[in-house]
């Protein structure tokens, strides 16, 4: 080989290194940090796994919001028609959470059930309904 | 009638913009240069009437004219005057025009300053420009009309989305705006190099000033968004990796490549076709980001005024510029040499690295944005990627980034020898890693929570003790390394009585900027303090020293809200430091409730406070959030010095002239040192 062909070889296999690392970083960091999306109906049927970190959505329930009064828990139901469940959150809510709201959680399902969200989601703008918790509400009308 | 003629300006708009297009086009290919020449006046005169539309939609606007659809969706008649100027580009419509408005005043821009330019390759960028221009206009005109009527007139309006009534928003779609739509320039004319065939240095000089203002502007808009979002959003965070914020981070990523890249095209004749390929897909990028913003088919907390419907005109739209662009590339490439050779240790590989690291980080941020469309197609459920995957993959694509930059400077093209790099940085190198452990160490004296080690997770804690180092490493390298390479240059050119080169002190600038904003990165991220708590009236609460007592809060009516006003006095050691008024507000018109945060800023401290919810009937106990984020602003501050350095490099002396490019048929090929 000339010492050019050898410089561009050299160069080639440096490059093909350097990505396959960052690919293979990109599919090892993708794989630890995907977030399932569960709806209500898939975890009254115990699809959700326990102690992982998933999204659960769906509308709030008129009336089933419940403060304490000394400290940051909320407790409310979210439903897709067909199932609720219980979301807990301690912290503050998003201006925009309110009861008919169609709202994103993530956090936990803990060994007894609950839900323990350590993030709620809703949206800037109040016609908007995240297309996961959209689907999963038509998907349920659909059903008789 | 005002909306009538703004829509008629738009029509018209629309046909100059079509023989802009077509004319040069044709005049192209037959040779007749008066049909060449049309693509400038035809450019000017589009620009204008969709200046015109713009006006009318803004005089709509400020007159209230409620039997607009669009003006009653969005605004109200207690809207303050000056948010009924900015209430134009709050919803989707006006968005639009806005956009195409930004697109129209570049092409302006173009033909007054590139005059010197061949008039065949102008008017070929005119078409290009002109090509764009009609997607978005026969876009409006017939999916978006932001003039469409409601008769009878509505009596009220429904009001200007209250997160959009803000300084922020009248300065950050703006700019964004014109960072996003200003790689357009560069698109056209790398379209215009594949049209001719004539894919050398020329075009890519030509090309650099627009690039580089196009980067500068995308560089602030962001760096407002994050600072809008930091105050408005009320959550006290910077940024979220949200798909509308990849949306405009990932044009940036490849913009960054893109004007590296042109340096080499343009001095060396190598890496033709990655400049030629960066230029498309930035673009391509932006128009992606428009996609992702317009047609909200991806979940993100500050997608406006969204419309899948709308999306596909989008979609199939950058189908048609990308797909279009990309066949014409493999068309032509075969007909590019590739140009000027370079040895390993080299300016040329400093500057490949470069483009690898961003054009990766651009996959990167992609591939994470659309994980959740992918999955769906791909049937794995509804699947999305969480924030920590971008951070790392950005931390890890980041180090060998910040590791090399300062190099570049210091190194030759064409052939350099890896040991004068390292007997050029040494000391410096020295000075950084111990300058780094002292800032460490004194970090670790006010934050000791840092050092609690736990016998879980023990990589973990490891991680995060290591994490500030390498930040503050990285600080330092970069600007030492920069401040150094600017001495030696300066001096240089003094010795030899040269005039400095603003392309490279825009360079200089904006690499110490990262810098800067790395040093904001590394203080917030390790540490912050963020405190959700319960406080009645006359509590207080400790955060690193501050003490934060809640007097109380009364009600107060704005010009179309009602808010709680919470008062807080901050003391640190006894000694008074500042008072803080946060607002929760009930908009009037359709009750939307917002949160005002109250920062107390500061160069080495923001104190941030927020109210929550009232927890008792009388409001007298609240959730309240504390933040205590130490050097936030040097993370904005970071992004402002980088915008000042691509503006530098962007009226370089040389891009300037105005001798005729014709005269000059070839670019000396000698090495700039």
């Amino acid at each position: 080989m000339t010492p050019t062909r050898k410089r561009r070889v050299y160069m080639i296999l440096i490059i093909i290194m350097g990505v396959t690392t960052a690919v293979s970083l990109m599919l090892a960091a993708m794989n630890k940090n995907m977030e399932f999306f569960y709806d209500p109906s898939q975890v009254a049927a115990g699809e959700a796994p326990v102690d992982q970190l998933i999204r659960v959505g769906g509308m709030v329930v008129e009336g089933s919001i419940v403060r304490t009064s000394n400290t940051l828990l909320t407790q409310f139901d979210v439903t897709d028609n067909a199932h609720s469940m219980t979301v807990s959150y301690t912290g503050i809510l998003p201006d925009l959470f309110r009861e008919g709201q169609g709202i994103i959680a993530k956090g936990k399902m803990n060994d007894t059930g609950q839900f323990i969200a350590a993030e709620v989601l809703a949206k800037h703008d109040e016609t908007y309904m995240p297309p996961e918790v959209a689907s999963a509400m038509k998907n349920k009308a659909a059903q008789p | 009638m005002i909306p009538e003629l703004g829509q008629l300006a738009l029509i018209l708009a629309l046909l100059l913009a079509g023989m802009q297009c077509v004319l040069p086009l044709i005049g192209a290919v037959t040779g007749n240069m008066t049909w060449v020449r049309v693509g400038r006046p035809t450019a000017y005169a589009s620009g204008l009437f969709v200046l015109l539309g713009f006006i009318a939609l803004t005089i709509s606007f400020v007159q209230q004219d409620f039997s607009v659809v669009y003006v009653a969706t969005n605004s109200n008649s207690l809207l303050p005057l000056h948010y009924r100027f900015t209430a134009v580009w709050g919803g989707h419509e006006g968005s639009l025009l806005l956009w195409t408005l930004v697109l129209s005043m570049w092409t302006v821009a173009v033909a007054l300053f590139s005059r010197n330019l061949p008039e065949i390759f102008l008017g070929r960028v005119m078409a290009v420009m002109g090509l764009i221009s009609i997607g978005f206009l026969s876009f409006m005109l017939f999916t978006s009309n932001p003039f469409q009527r409601h008769l009878p007139g509505l009596p009220e309006g429904n009001d200007l989305n209250p997160l959009l009534q803000d300084i922020g928003m009248i300065v950050h779609p703006p700019l964004l705006y014109m960072g996003y739509v200003g790689l357009a320039v560069a698109f056209a004319f790398a379209v215009a190099a594949l049209m001719e065939g004539r894919m050398d240095s020329r075009w890519v000089k030509w090309s650099r000033p627009w690039t580089n203002l196009a980067w500068a502007f995308l560089t602030i808009g962001i760096t407002l968004g994050s600072w809008w979002a930091y105050y408005e959003l009320g959550w006290g965070g910077w940024w979220f990796w949200d798909p509308v914020e990849n949306g405009s981070f990932m044009p940036w990523l490849a913009a960054t490549a893109l004007i590296h890249s042109q340096a080499v095209t343009e001095k060396r004749g190598a890496f033709k076709n990655w400049t030629i390929l960066l230029s498309l897909s930035a673009f391509s990028l932006s128009l992606l980001g428009t996609f992702l913003v317009r047609s909200g088919v991806i979940t993100s907390v500050h997608a406006f005024a969204s419309d899948p419907e709308r999306g596909i005109f989008i979609l199939a739209f950058l189908g048609v510029i990308s797909g279009g662009s990309l066949a014409l590339f493999a068309i032509r490439s075969a007909k590019l040499n590739s140009g000027g050779t370079f040895t390993l240790a080299s300016r040329e590989t400093l500057l490949l690295s470069n483009n690898l690291i961003f054009s990766v980080t651009t996959v990167m941020v992609l591939l994470g944005t659309l994980f959740p469309l992918i999955a769906e197609a791909f049937n794995w459920g509804k699947v999305s990627l969480g924030p920590p995957y971008f951070g790392f993959m950005f931390f890890i694509m980041m180090i060998p980034a910040i590791a090399l930059m300062p190099l570049g400077p210091f190194s030759h093209w064409k052939q350099d020898n890896a040991r004068r790099w390292f007997d050029n940085s040494i000391w410096i190198m020295l000075l950084t890693l111990v300058g780094a452990a002292a800032i460490y160490a004194a970090m670790m004296s006010f934050s000791p929570e840092l050092i609690v080690w736990t016998s879980d997770d023990f990589l973990g804690k490891a991680w995060q003790f290591l994490k500030p180092w390498l930040g503050m490493v990285g600080a330092l390298w970069v600007m030492l390394m920069t401040l150094k390479w600017t001495i030696d240059y300066v001096r240089k050119a003094r010795a030899r009585n040269a005039p400095l080169s603003r392309g490279l002190l825009g360079m200089a600038t904006a690499h110490f900027g990262v810098g800067v904003f790395l040093i904001g990165v590394t203080m917030v991220i390790s540490s912050s303090t963020e405190k959700d708590i319960r406080m009645a009236d006359g509590e207080s609460f400790d955060v690193k020293g501050y003490l934060f007592t809640f007097v109380g809060t009364d009600r107060y009516q704005g010009p179309n809200y009602l808010a709680d006003r919470g008062h807080f006095e901050i003391t640190y050691d006894g000694d008074y430091v500042s008072s803080l008024y946060p607002e929760k507000r009930s908009y009037l018109s359709g009750g939307d409730i917002m949160t005002e945060a109250a920062v107390d800023a500061g160069a080495f401290r923001d104190l941030f406070v927020s109210l929550g919810e009232p927890l008792t009937d009388d409001r007298d106990v609240w959730s309240v959030r504390i933040y205590h984020k130490p050097f936030i602003r040097w993370i904005w501050l970071g992004g402002l010095i980088i915008m000042l350095g691509g503006i530098l490099a962007a009226t370089d002396r040389r891009y300037l002239s105005r001798r005729t490019e014709e005269t000059s048929k070839t670019v000396p090929e000698r090495a700039v040192t």
